[in-house]
Formats: C-alpha cells, structure tokens, sequence
C-alpha cells in the first residue's frame, strides 16, 4: 500500500459537501459531513442516505463454468444462480477462517463482485491463482455508490424505473440519465437501497443527480458503521476474520444446502463439523446496561469474573439510542438474556445478551 | 476571572485557588456527536498530564488530560443525563468538573484566549 491515500472520483464532491476526509484502508473517505454521524445515521433510516463505496473492490469474472469454479473458494451454490440475482458469501481459508466477505451477482455473461477495499491486495491475487481459465478483470474506472434508506426506492426510481422492479438481492444494467450502470437491490445497513457501479467520468453527475432528491443526503464511513453495527451485520477485520469460522460468526445461513453436504471450499472439513456439532464460541449481540459504549478489544466476563470472550464492534446506536456492541462469548453465555460483565477502562460494566440484528432490516423481499 | 486554555483543547476558568474545567468548542466540534462522559468523582486527586476522564462519542472515545494538579470538588452531573449538552454548549453549562487548585502558578504555563485561537488556527 502507498503512503497517499487514493481518492475516489468523487472526492471533489465530498470536499465540496464538507465531507471530513481521513485515511481509511488506503483511500481518502468522509467520514461524516456537516450533518454528522448521529444526523446522517437517522436520515438513512427515515429517508434516504448516499455514500460513495467506491473504495471497494469491485472485479469481473469471464470465463466457462466461473461460477462452478469459484464455487472452489466459496462455501456458497452458484452454479445455479439465476442471472440477474446476487449472494453474499466468503472467501475460506483451509483451517476453515474467513479471508473476506463479498458479494458475488450472476450479470449473464459474467460475474460481479465486490470485495473489501483493505482485501482487495489479497482477494484478486487469490482467484488469479485459482481459478483455471477464469479471466479475473479488477475494474478501476467505475465508481460505487450505495443509496440506502426507506426513500432509496423513489430516490433510484426517479431517474431509473427499472430501479423499482428489482427485490433484494437482484441486480440489473440499466440507463440512469444517459448513461449505463449496474444497479444492484442491496446494501450494509439493514435498509431498503441499491449499489449503483457507475463509469467514472459520469459518477459525479449522477452522484449529484441522487443528492438532488429532497429526501437524499450524503452520509460517511461514521454513519455506515453505526447503521452495519445496529443491523447485526459484520465488519471484516473485526468480527469475521482469518481467526474466526463462519459458523461461529452466525454465517451458517449463506452456505446453501448443497455445499453444506457436499463441501469442496477451503476448510470444508471443519466448517462442515461445525455445523453438525456446533462451536464452542459464538458472535452474539451484546446490550451494555449502561450508557458507555464498550468498543473493539474490550474483555468479556461471566458474572464470576472468568474472562469468556472480548467485543469484536461496538458503540453508540444511534436508532436503539444505547450503546450495542457485537463479540465472541463462549457458546454456553451466548443464549440472549445471559448477563455478561464488559470490562470498560478497568470497571466491570453490566450487558446482556440480544438477539441480533439490533434493528429489524428493511429489505424489500 | 480568568480563562486560561491548554493544548488539550481545555478551558480553565479561575476563581482564588478554584477552577471550572471544560473542553472548548473546537474540541467538541472535532469529536462529533457525544454520547457518553466518564467523570471522575469528588474527592479524587490529579496532577497535571492525568487522565481525568473519557468522553464518548459516536466516533471513538477521548481522554481528558488534567491541564494543572488538582482535587475534584464537583463533577457536573448534567453530562450524565444530556451527554449532548458537551456539543450544544461546552464553554458553559456544560463543564466538566470544578476543581481545587493544589498550585495556581501551574496556570501561567497555559493559553489565554487569542493564545488559543492562534494555536488552533
């Protein structure tokens, strides 16, 4: 990685809504802009929120039979995914740990993926090695953007009717003022919205033409966070990682019947054990009683004061109006209602074990 | 009266050896959004360069770094039930803690106002 930070084609937008730009994962992202993350967080849950993702890494698939192939390094059934449909699934190392989480849609003649920004160095090389005769084609001239709320609909909609005809998880190509992009019904928020991969030269326009909708305000990284957190979705790097299986994370529900019974991804063997016999640690939502968040590292306790686990995210949340937070705890504390103790700075801090997601999710089925 | 500023984004307002601490509203416009402070209580004593406290915000947690030595006579308990009132007024109502000066000479190391201004500025 380079010590400059790259920037996305819409980073003159952001400067100019008084995006607060730092440093994350390589790339020069707004973390939030003047309405902040509290504000930014709220409006993508009652109307509508745009934030730019183009640091992710979105990539093509050609070739006969990618699908199947990449079946190899995924635990999740595409190969008979219908075109125009998207799944989410991960990258599996062979002891059975998560390298990534993408999101992998059948665009007919091709497939279309986006992985994580900070992922992308490892994922491309990674399918290159694997995957025989598979052309693997890293895009660097298209934008991504998410339009993610209950108004993304009508946002969308306005400049491209197709838009409204998708259900959650579909994708389509389709023009949007003249120019050609894949909208895809989909998101890390828990709301109703669409990722919209547009070419570069056009994303600002387009951009522009989003942010133009009454209902429509730009949100950052701050408020993609919170919204993820709340929605019980994992942040990779923190609660899914090399160290953690899917069946601990509560992944099992993307691994589809076929592959479950049949394996052939890295570490089948025991992700397959796993889901017969279960794990002796589990992801859980975790409510802490009081108003301190408790954050990334902070060391669960049973009520005897036995170490039984650590938060992998966790924060303020801004529609729950309460701190929540997501970690490891051993299976035997992770069923909801189990009081935990959280370590904050020193102090045991009562919490309880939820049910996740925090906020029930959106999507239009 | 006298305000004094230190480079953690503080304000010490002085009366004889008893001081109201806070943090400035460029500090509070920099952490966004407060959601939690963690206070020190009464009685407890600090030196300067101490942490006397975290403030919570929706991005990430921040200590407070006692500006001078000192015992804590109040903490105020408004940032308990309004944490958001850091945000709304910081040079005000909502101050942290009133503290007994263990060395007022300690204050001439700090800011005044228009010494504050240049150093964010």
């Amino acid at each position: 990685m380079s010590d400059t930070p790259k920037r996305t084609a819409l980073y003159d937008l952001h400067c100019a809504l008084g995006g607060k730009m730092v440093d994350f994962a390589g790339w020069e992202m707004p973390v939030q802009y003047p309405m902040g993350i509290m504000g930014e967080h709220q409006h993508c849950r009652s109307k509508a929120a745009l934030f730019d993702v183009s640091h992710m890494g979105q990539v093509l698939l050609h070739g006969a039979n990618a699908a199947e192939k990449l079946e190899a390094l995924v635990p999740a059934a595409l190969s008979k995914l219908p075109e125009g449909k998207a799944r989410y699934t991960f990258f599996t190392d062979d002891s059975g740990g998560i390298m990534d989480d993408l999101i992998v849609a059948n665009a007919g003649d091709h497939l279309f993926l986006v992985v994580n920004a900070s992922m992308r160095a490892q994922d491309i090389p990674h399918m290159k090695a694997h995957l025989k005769d598979v052309e693997v084609t890293e895009i660097f001239d298209r934008a991504l953007i998410a339009v993610q709320g209950p108004s993304a609909q009508d946002v969308v909609a306005s400049h491209c009717p197709q838009a409204a005809q998708l259900s959650f998880m579909q994708t389509c190509e389709a023009l949007i003022d003249g120019t050609l992009c894949r909208i895809s019904r989909l998101g890390y928020t828990g709301e109703d919205g669409y990722e919209i991969s547009i070419p570069q030269a056009e994303a600002e326009r387009i951009t522009r033409l989003m942010l133009d909708h009454p209902d429509c305000a730009p949100a950052g990284l701050g408020a993609r966070d919170s919204l993820r957190l709340e929605a019980g979705l994992c942040l990779y790097g923190n609660d899914i990682t090399p160290d953690t299986s899917p069946i601990e994370a509560g992944l099992s529900w993307a691994i589809q019947k076929r592959r479950r019974e049949e394996g052939g991804f890295p570490g089948a063997a025991r992700i397959m054990a796993e889901l017969e016999h279960g794990t002796a640690r589990k992801l859980v939502g975790i409510l802490p009683q009081g108003r301190a968040p408790a954050r990334a590292g902070v060391e669960i306790q049973d009520q005897e004061g036995n170490a039984i686990g650590q938060i992998t995210s966790g924060g303020f949340g801004p529609t729950v109006q309460a701190p929540v937070a997501m970690g490891y705890v051993h299976a035997d504390h992770s069923a909801p209602g189990q009081e935990l103790h959280l370590i904050i700075r020193g102090k045991p801090q009562p919490a309880t074990v939820c049910a996740l997601p925090f906020v029930s999710q959106n999507y239009k089925r | 009266m006298t305000t004094y500023y230190s480079e953690e984004h503080e304000w010490i307002t002085v009366e004889g050896d008893i001081a109201t601490i806070g943090i400035t509203a460029h500090a509070a416009e920099q952490l966004g959004d407060i959601v939690f402070v963690d206070q020190k209580e009464e009685g407890d004593e600090f030196e300067s360069g101490d942490e006397i406290g975290v403030i919570e915000s929706v991005k990430a947690a921040s200590e407070i770094f006692a500006p001078v030595d000192g015992e804590i006579i109040e903490a105020n308990e408004l940032l308990q039930s309004n944490p958001a009132a850091l945000n709304e007024n910081p040079e005000a109502d909502a101050w942290i803690y009133k503290v007994k000066l263990s060395d007022p000479s300690q204050l001439e190391g700090l800011m005044d106002l228009a010494g504050y201004k240049t150093f964010i500025s």
